[in-house]
């Protein structure tokens, strides 16, 4: 079992978790990933190393509550145990002084962006980071953004925050004012934003890496679920991944794949705010 | 009892083995076998002429004493007959479930010559599961050695030799990536076929009694490597399976409703799958299902997806649906154990033999609708010894499909070979180890297994973890050469 030894509310629906994990943690780069299984009743989801503190033995790990399984883990608090923590899982990101570089993070893709840009600046590059939500309340991580970048570029699509404008605008602009200096871009978030992050960097012909979140089971080359369609053919997200060159993605095939279980997942979430409620009720009942 | 002749011996029926009717069972999870009762046991165990040289051991990869454990049987000795069992096989009740008795020990019975052999799978499973439920003979271990072995992977190999190795006094940890131990048996194997409370009463029970300790959700080579583990360890067995799936190099297989048989068993087996939503894994089957492939998982996986489709269809009071199990060779090459593929077939799976898919087809959402097949003929036998399959020319025709699972055979995780220096591979990706010891390449480092032959059997990795065990044994006593 794996201790919950703090937890942030970021916003209503995304939380910190730092769990202890000291193996994991002893090992964890930059762009790595985590499998969590939250009890015996769970299923088994990749969530990207948001942090890692070797000396206290702990990896931090950022999430929306999007599914029931999200829900269930950031209704967890400190003290709390999860099931399984497997991990370092996946390639790390190959941090290099590649000059400038672009980091896009997207909504909770901000998270995971943190430590690569982080990495990437104390090689030496001069970051250009780019955060975006679709609203103020979803974003987080501003100030650590900021620490670690040259210039931090904050947006929102409803312009309750920031710009308002969605994240590959301000992209091409970049390109467009420093299209020699900038030499590769980082993008993690939405699978259709990272689509469109692609789409906007193309003509430019600047090396793009996504970070994909695929459905997956064993995180470690087993069950193939993964599997993304690149130009060369498929490949595993969880073993060869999960960073690819978003400019060889198939991603109208990614998106296809990630909907398949979604008739199931909105039942989960349906029992599973069913069964709060109940709870919510009990409680107020006794009390 | 007075003893009997010979002939009436002879004249005992084999016993049949007790079984939920196929109509019911393929609307539920349960096991298919039923077990034998005690009487059957015995009169099953009055069939064996005891020979004097018996051949149905030359047939078991790991040598179990067959006439010993089934004459105890016989004359009611129990304990007799687990004590017999577990000189050389420490998990009785997972063998006589899933070994493919008809091919190894029982094709060499006596018996068999003239009619039906000795139900020898029968009878061990029998035993296994007495002992399981009444613990009467713990394995017992030498005083503690001050050794330390890593066994990484917990499947059938990593299993057996942890098991030698502990009982020499050693202490050993095994490593497994996953959640649960147990590997192919608890990922792979279906419940219907091999009950999880069986693979995990077996693996604690040997657990508790030598002083195993596992660790789960370790990957090795991501959270230690080889190189690490040999720093704190005296000896490693790698016994890491054959876990990686193969796809067919086809258009069309990323298509939603394509998996591979690892991912559909996994979710149906391991993350239980066919109980969401009380279990949190999905797993989904359409109406029309295509497996690919004849062997033992292929066979699995149809099954699985034909409980789910009655399943579903119970709910939702709608049809069932169609099981097609799409197979390029012909029924006399049919890779399965004897009994999965008469179940298979009871059960109604539909069978298509010298049939090739060439092409899978997609529609709306990227869900499959159907996959492009072309009929085979069997020309001259290739290096398998079996004919080799040829496209028909102009023979291809279309399939309504609506999910195809992959069932292909599978090739070892590269994943445990970071940084694995000095360890030689074969072409396949397998570990290159000593048929007779298990040393691999790399000193004090041995494998056995699917990782070292490619997917097989689940006693064939028996045989070769006991093989390792012995040769780690002697090493670690200091009478053999080092590498």
């Amino acid at each position: 079992m794996y201790k919950i030894l703090h937890k942030e509310v970021l916003s209503d629906v995304t939380k910190l978790l730092v769990v202890a994990a000291p193996a994991v943690a002893r090992k964890a780069r930059a762009g790595q990933f985590v499998i969590v299984r939250i009890d015996e009743q769970g299923e088994r989801i990749p969530l990207t190393v948001a942090d890692y503190d070797r000396e206290a033995g702990t990896i931090t790990i950022i999430f929306q509550e999007v599914g029931k399984t999200t829900m269930q883990l950031g209704a967890l608090e400190p003290g709390d145990e999860l099931a399984t923590f497997v991990g370092p899982l996946g390639h790390p990101t190959e941090i290099e002084n590649y000059g400038a570089v672009v980091c896009v993070g997207g909504g909770v893709g901000i998270a995971p962006m943190y430590p690569i840009a982080r990495a990437l600046k104390e090689a030496g590059n001069t970051v250009l980071s780019i955060i975006g939500a679709r609203t103020r309340n979803l974003l987080f991580w501003e100030d650590k953004m900021r620490a670690v970048s040259d210039e931090l570029i904050v947006c929102t699509d409803d312009g309750s925050y920031g710009r308002k404008a969605l994240v590959p605008e301000p992209l091409k602009e970049l390109l467009e004012q420093r299209g020699g200096e900038i030499t590769r871009v980082w993008a993690i978030g939405p699978a259709i934003m990272m689509k469109f992050v692609s789409l906007a960097t193309q003509p430019y012909q600047v090396k793009t890496i996504v970070s994909l979140n695929t459905i997956m089971i064993d995180g470690a080359g087993m069950c193939g679920g993964c599997r993304v369609l690149l130009e060369e053919g498929a490949q595993f997200v969880c073993v060869d991944g999960p960073e690819f060159d978003g400019h060889k993605v198939n991603w109208d095939n990614l998106l296809a794949r990630q909907q398949f279980y979604r008739e199931q997942e909105q039942q989960a979430v349906r029992e599973w705010e069913h069964k709060c409620r109940l709870e919510g009720a009990l409680e107020k009942g006794g009390a | 009892m007075t003893e009997l002749t010979q002939r009436d011996r002879l004249q005992i029926p084999r016993q049949e083995m007790p079984a939920q009717a196929p109509l019911v069972r393929r609307g539920n999870f349960d096991e298919v076998a039923l077990g034998f009762t005690e009487e059957m046991a015995r009169q099953e165990a009055q069939r064996c002429l005891q020979c004097a040289r018996p051949h149905c051991v030359e047939g078991c990869p790991v040598g179990v004493l067959i006439p010993e454990f089934i004459l105890a049987l016989r004359n009611g000795d129990m304990v007799g007959a687990v004590r017999a069992m577990k000189v050389k096989n420490g998990l009785p009740a997972i063998c006589g479930r899933v070994c493919p008795q008809e091919v190894q020990c029982e094709v060499r019975c006596v018996l068999a010559r003239q009619g039906e052999p000795v139900a020898i799978g029968r009878l061990e499973r029998f035993v296994g599961d007495y002992e399981l439920a009444r613990r009467m003979c713990p394995l017992e271990r030498h005083p503690a050695t001050g050794k330390q072995v890593a066994v990484v992977g917990s499947g059938p190999a990593g299993l057996t030799c942890a098991v030698d190795v502990a009982r020499e006094g050693h202490k050993v940890t095994v490593f497994e990536s996953l959640h649960s131990a147990g590997g192919v048996l608890v990922y792979g194997i279906p419940e219907f076929r091999l009950p999880k409370r069986v693979v995990h009463g077996e693996i604690d029970y040997a657990a508790e009694c030598l002083g195993i300790e596992t660790r789960t959700d370790h990957v090795i080579g991501r959270i230690f490597t080889l190189s690490e583990l040999l720093e704190e360890y005296d000896a490693i067995f790698m016994g890491t399976g054959a876990g990686l799936p193969s796809f067919m190099r086809i258009p069309g297989i990323n298509y939603n409703g394509v998996m591979s048989a690892n991912e559909f068993l996994t979710r149906v087996n391991l993350m239980k799958g066919y109980r969401f939503p009380e279990y949190d894994t999905p797993v989904k089957v359409g109406k029309r299902v295509a497996v690919i492939g004849a062997g033992n998982v292929a066979m699995d996986s149809a099954r699985c997806s034909l409980r789910l489709q009655t399943l579903q269809a119970q709910q939702d009071g709608g049809e069932p649906g169609e099981v097609h199990i799409v197979y390029r060779r012909s029924p006399a090459e049919v890779p399965a154990r004897v009994e999965e593929f008469h179940h298979a077939e009871e059960e109604g799976i539909i069978f298509d033999f010298l049939t090739n898919p060439v092409e899978i087809l997609g529609g709306e959402k990227g869900n499959v609708c159907g996959m492009r097949c072309i009929r085979m003929e069997l020309g001259e036998p290739d290096e398998s010894g079996r004919r080799r399959p040829v496209a028909i020319a102009g023979s291809e025709f279309e399939m309504a499909v609506d999910t195809v699972i992959f069932a292909l055979g599978t090739s070892p995780n590269p994943l445990v070979f970071v940084d694995a220096e000095g360890l030689e591979r074969a072409k396949h990706g397998t570990v290159v180890a000593d048929q007779e010891t298990g040393r691999t390449t790399m000193p004090r480092v041995w494998a056995g297994g699917d990782v070292v032959t490619g997917a097989a059997t689940v006693v064939s990795a028996m045989g070769a973890g006991k093989a390792a065990a012995a040769d780690i044994n002697r090493f670690l006593r200091g009478e053999s050469e080092p590498w």
